[in-house]
């Protein structure tokens, strides 16, 4: 294997005491990520392990790529559909691969822009801490990608990025120590810094290259709701996801595709994502039962095909670092983050989109849900063994 | 303690934001330009020299039991004169201001030298005292108000500078967030990160 000589010759250089020690993290990142670890991740520290993520022998680099495999569907199809919205609004005659090609062209900066950045404070974060690089970017950095509106401003995209890194991961120790999902950070800042580039009729599709005209708008379903507009996709429509979007969290149909490979793995909790449907769902019915205004008598399934239900239920909500980590608690917090979205979406004037705002709020109340419910456990079973203890007696 | 310190701790080891973090409720509300904070500024300083002064020299006969009372009518007082000087000559910034000048009533910077120092020590040493923290509380006001109005408007005192420079025309925009008090919450945080690693002495033992 000349791949492996290479790194053998090069590893005294980078070990203590050699030219280059200070580097000695970015050349682990790259030993580690051609070939497998002889180590798996984590390790007892002091009686405990460290990261949360830990539950059996699967090393985070295994865990990250399966995610990143179960992303692959809506992120193809999230390309084929900026090329077949450009399309659709300009009326271009655009065949399949056309469409896709475009869609890939204008993806490939936003992804590129987003690992450079991301991964790139990384590297400088485990320099200065000597510690190993953390793969947890590699997932995180791709999921970025694909929440953001097509037409997102690359030097914008990269600050948030930079923001989420920063601020939303590393202050709190790297991955496995973050409090909030850094994707949803970065769109939390991109969505309060730049609202006219992360919401509105007019970002939602790309602009053909070499393109001399007025520009095309089109709204999204939650856009054309929210402005008392009716609804111009059909149920169908937002299923499959050809309709104006995020880039890649249109179709629920690739969505769920990933979540089967999650759910088949183990990786994400299947006990959150049917909590977050129910909780929608509840919701939706709730306000189809009140029906007020046209907003609330949508039925209550759609609200799962609009916007970034799925993909945050999916992707986001499970992410076992920032959700609530109990059986019980794991419930609750689902509910809650279906029904605060559906909550947000019909009766926030200022917000389009409710589940952002719902999975950081409900990653913020994740670990007093957890104390609670180990409290109350504890509680029950000292009842329980002091009325064993007077019968015994 | 010398005299020099009292004026120079709470500007690094003691200071009253980023160390005691007392006073952040008027550093959030009052930063999102630089004029604004920098009046705030002026009138915490002159408020707890003041107070710190006075309560000092009645230090020995106020009874114990209705020392707050004391020491509120004293702020109270010294408040209203700013409210009015502000009102007099700077009345924009006193409306932009609004409720905030008269807060500096409950401001815990000031309620707390006036327990923690003046109840307890000499005229002259009071008022450096609370010059010191005045100062110390400012300097935090105007970073902030500094980075807030040039990356939440691209101005600075009022002067369009971002748009002299031309940035606009480059595609750059201004940071609404930046605006938002959340954000100056977390500029407090990073100051108190860049603060304590370079000061070892405030970091706790872990």
């Amino acid at each position: 294997m000349i791949l492996r000589d290479f790194f053998d010759k090069l590893k005294p250089n980078f070990s203590k005491g050699g030219r280059f020690e200070k580097l000695s993290s970015t050349f682990e990142a790259f030993e580690s990520f051609a070939f497998t670890p002889n180590t798996v991740t984590g390790g007892k520290v002091g009686g405990g392990y460290k990261g949360s993520h830990i539950r059996d022998a699967v090393d985070l680099k295994r865990t990250i790529i399966t995610v990143v495999i179960a992303l692959l569907p809506a992120l193809l199809f999230g390309m084929w559909n900026i090329g077949h919205q450009t399309a659709t609004y300009y009326g271009l005659d655009w065949g399949f691969w056309h469409q896709w090609w475009f869609g890939f062209l204008r993806m490939l900066p936003i992804i590129v822009v987003s690992y450079i950045v991301g991964l790139g404070i990384e590297f400088l974060f485990a320099e200065i801490r000597h510690e190993e690089v953390s793969e947890g970017f590699i997932g995180t950095g791709l999921i970025i990608s694909m929440i953001v509106p097509v037409t997102v401003p690359l030097w914008q995209l990269a600050l948030a990025v930079a923001f989420a890194v920063v601020i939303g991961k590393e202050v709190f120790g790297g991955s496995g120590y973050n409090f909030l999902n850094p994707a949803l950070v970065a769109r939390a800042f991109l969505f309060f810094s730049y609202p006219s580039h992360m919401s509105g009729d007019s970002v939602w599709v790309a602009t053909p290259f070499h393109f001399a005209g007025d520009v095309v708008t089109g709204a999204t379903p939650l856009g054309q709701l929210m402005a008392g507009q009716p609804l111009q996709a059909s149920a169908l429509d937002m299923f499959i996801g050809t309709i104006p979007g995020s880039t890649c969290e249109t179709s629920v149909i690739a969505i769920l595709l990933g979540a089967l490979l999650l759910l088949a793995t183990g990786i994400a909790s299947w006990r959150i994502m049917l909590s977050v449907v129910l909780g929608g769902g509840l919701m939706g019915l709730l306000f189809n039962a009140i029906g007020a205004n046209e907003y609330m008598q949508v039925p209550f399934y759609y609200h799962f095909l609009m916007g970034g239900f799925a993909f945050g239920c999916v992707f986001m909500a499970t992410d076992p670092v920032t959700a609530a980590q109990t059986n019980c608690g794991k419930w609750i917090y689902g509910f809650l983050i279906g029904a605060f979205a559906v909550l947000l979406r019909v009766l926030n004037p200022a917000y389009p989109e409710g589940m952002m705002l719902a999975i950081l709020l409900m990653n913020c109340f994740a670990p007093l849900i957890d104390h609670c419910v180990v409290a109350r456990n504890i509680k029950r079973r000292q009842k329980r063994w002091a009325t064993a203890e007077r019968r015994t007696a | 303690m010398k005299k020099l310190d009292l004026i120079k701790l709470p500007f690094s080891k003691n200071n009253p934001i980023t160390v005691q973090v007392l006073g952040i409720c008027s550093c959030l509300a009052v930063t999102a330009q630089l004029k604004p904070a920098v009046v705030m500024a002026i009138s915490v300083t002159v408020v707890v020299a003041l107070a710190n002064l006075i309560i000092s020299l009645m230090r020995k006969s106020i009874p114990p039991r209705i020392r707050i009372i004391v020491q509120l009518v004293v702020v109270s007082a010294l408040v209203i004169l700013v409210n009015q000087v502000l009102t007099a000559f700077v009345y924009d910034v006193s409306k932009q201001l609004s409720v905030y000048v008269g807060l500096i009533i409950t401001n815990c910077i000031v309620m707390g030298r006036l327990e923690a120092f003046a109840m307890s020590n000499k005229p002259l040493d009071s008022l450096l005292d609370g010059i010191g923290n005045g100062l110390g509380y400012g300097v935090i006001l105007v970073i902030l108000g500094f980075v807030r109005e040039l990356f939440g408007r691209g101005t600075l005192w009022g002067y369009p500078i971002f748009e002299k420079l031309g940035l606009y025309n480059i595609g750059y925009e201004n940071n609404g967030f930046v605006i938002m008090a959340p954000m100056a919450l977390i500029l407090v945080g990073i100051i108190i990160w860049i603060q304590r690693s370079h000061n070892k002495e405030l970091q706790e033992k872990s």
